[in-house]
């Protein structure tokens, strides 16, 4: 798409602000930095996955407040949420929003692919004309795109000099304040209770159908018995059953990304192992585990693997996690959580004979 | 923070302090205050709070810095070796997640 359809196609849906700069009449459309009742609505879903898809804004140029050739820049991804946060942070000020073609993933994510990325911020500076749009040759990007943008290349490119921003959008105001100066503490990634909670809906809908699946073949196997079917047992049985992994499936995903950093252990895979012999504990002593050893330890198993696991997944969600180390983790852990699985799927089965 | 630090001497962080010329970039861009200078160059001070982003070898001007850079996430490592690819986070294509 060429930058006049993209400006064509906004002129429906956005207002636009228009001023003279540097000799040129500025066609730009407006971005509010308040957010809609829709907008708001929209972030709720986005989190809960539904309808996640193109959730995203037209890369471009946007004004927010009465921007003039002196205002600074600021950048963004186009998924639609990096915008929102980025526009609600410049309340009340006067700046220019630049939002590059990242195909709706966040600054992120979309850094460490490349694609928010030195190549595109270039061609976005040239393409929108900033050189003669502003008088101080300077692009305020997240910290966070650092992993794509190479500042150096951009200046030699440009000749527009990158200041990399806050961490978190809500510095922006004081970083301004400060004369384009971050403290080490918004430029620290850290990761609180509140971001934890947060991505806990990411957790929850990662496995996606195989949340009912797993759970109807464990009730629909817990009618078998030694006699042959029993649908009462796949009552009694089964209700336990998808139940005790309902509990497992809640270790790996909510209680131990919550608890991450009380719990003693390193590795995620331990942690959330650790959290789930805790869970079961109450399980066994109102015997949802099954009544004989067998059966406990399978269950012991099955449960400890699927929490080990799933704790383990969150490493893709945390701020400190590094590639070598998950991969050292999964080494071991992965392995162990398979083998868990295994055994304790087959001695649960056995056991509906026993 | 102790909460927060994850496995020890695993990662690939590497620093050449003599062709540093102190910038100051990588403090600039490091999320986790890996490094701090000394003598007018940059120098490594908690290597394992390190997340290998690369966010710091992208913008030295120097070339000083060498990280194995990628994403410290479990699925996406899971996909990366079922794809025979490098690992990548591609929790789908328009996710908030990574």
């Amino acid at each position: 798409m060429s930058l006049h359809d993209e400006i064509k196609s906004l002129e429906m849906t956005f207002e636009f602000y228009t001023k003279f700069i540097n000799g040129i009449l500025w066609k730009i459309p407006k971005a509010s930095t308040v957010w809609s009742r829709e907008d708001i609505w929209n972030t709720i879903k986005v989190r809960w996955s539904i309808g996640r898809m193109n959730y995203r804004v037209k890369p471009g140029l946007y004004a927010v407040g009465l921007p003039d050739s002196n205002s600074e820049i600021f950048v963004t991804a186009n998924f639609k949420l990096s915008f929102d946060h980025l526009r609600r942070a410049l309340h009340e000020m006067d700046a220019w929003i630049l939002i590059l073609d990242t195909k709706g993933i966040n600054v992120w994510c979309a850094a460490g692919k490349g694609t928010f990325g030195t190549r595109e911020l270039v061609y976005r500076i040239k393409a929108h004309e900033l050189d003669k749009l502003v008088n101080h040759k300077r692009v305020i990007v997240p910290q966070l795109g650092a992993t794509g943008v190479a500042a150096h290349e951009v200046k030699n490119k440009t000749g527009f000099r990158v200041i990399y921003g806050p961490v978190r959008a809500e510095d922006i105001k004081s970083f301004v304040v400060a004369g384009l100066k971050a403290t080490p503490e918004m430029r620290k990634v850290n990761f609180p209770l509140k971001e934890r909670i947060k991505l806990i809906p990411v957790e929850l809908t990662f496995g996606k159908y195989y949340l009912l699946a797993v759970p109807a073949v464990f009730f629909i196997l817990s009618g078998l018995n030694k006699n042959g079917y029993s649908f009462d047992l796949t009552w009694i049985i089964g209700s336990k059953a998808v139940f005790s992994l309902f509990v497992a499936f809640i270790s790996g995903c909510v209680v131990t990304p919550i608890l991450l950093p009380w719990i003693p252990f390193r590795r995620f895979s331990m942690k959330g192992l650790s959290i789930s012999l805790i869970m079961s504990i109450p399980l066994l002593y109102f015997n949802f585990l099954g009544s004989t050893i067998f059966e406990k330890i399978s269950w012991f198993l099955m449960m400890g693997a699927l929490s080990s696991f799933l704790a383990m997944n969150f490493t893709g969600s945390t701020t400190f996690t590094s590639l070598s180390g998950v991969q050292k983790e999964m080494k071991t852990a992965l392995p162990l959580q398979i083998g868990a699985a295994a055994i304790g799927i087959i001695g649960w089965i056995i056991s509906r004979f026993i | 923070m102790n909460g927060f630090v994850y496995l020890k001497d695993v990662v690939s962080l590497e620093l050449d302090r003599e062709k540093c010329t102190g910038c100051m970039m990588c403090i600039m861009v490091c999320p986790h205050e890996v490094f701090a200078m000394k003598d007018k160059k940059a120098m490594i001070i908690n290597k394992d709070l390190c997340m290998e982003c690369g966010a710091c070898q992208k913008n030295c001007p120097d070339n000083a810095i060498r990280v194995r850079s990628g994403v410290g996430c479990a699925a996406g490592i899971i996909k990366g070796i079922l794809r025979k690819s490098e690992p990548s986070c591609e929790c789908g294509s328009n996710t908030n997640c990574c």
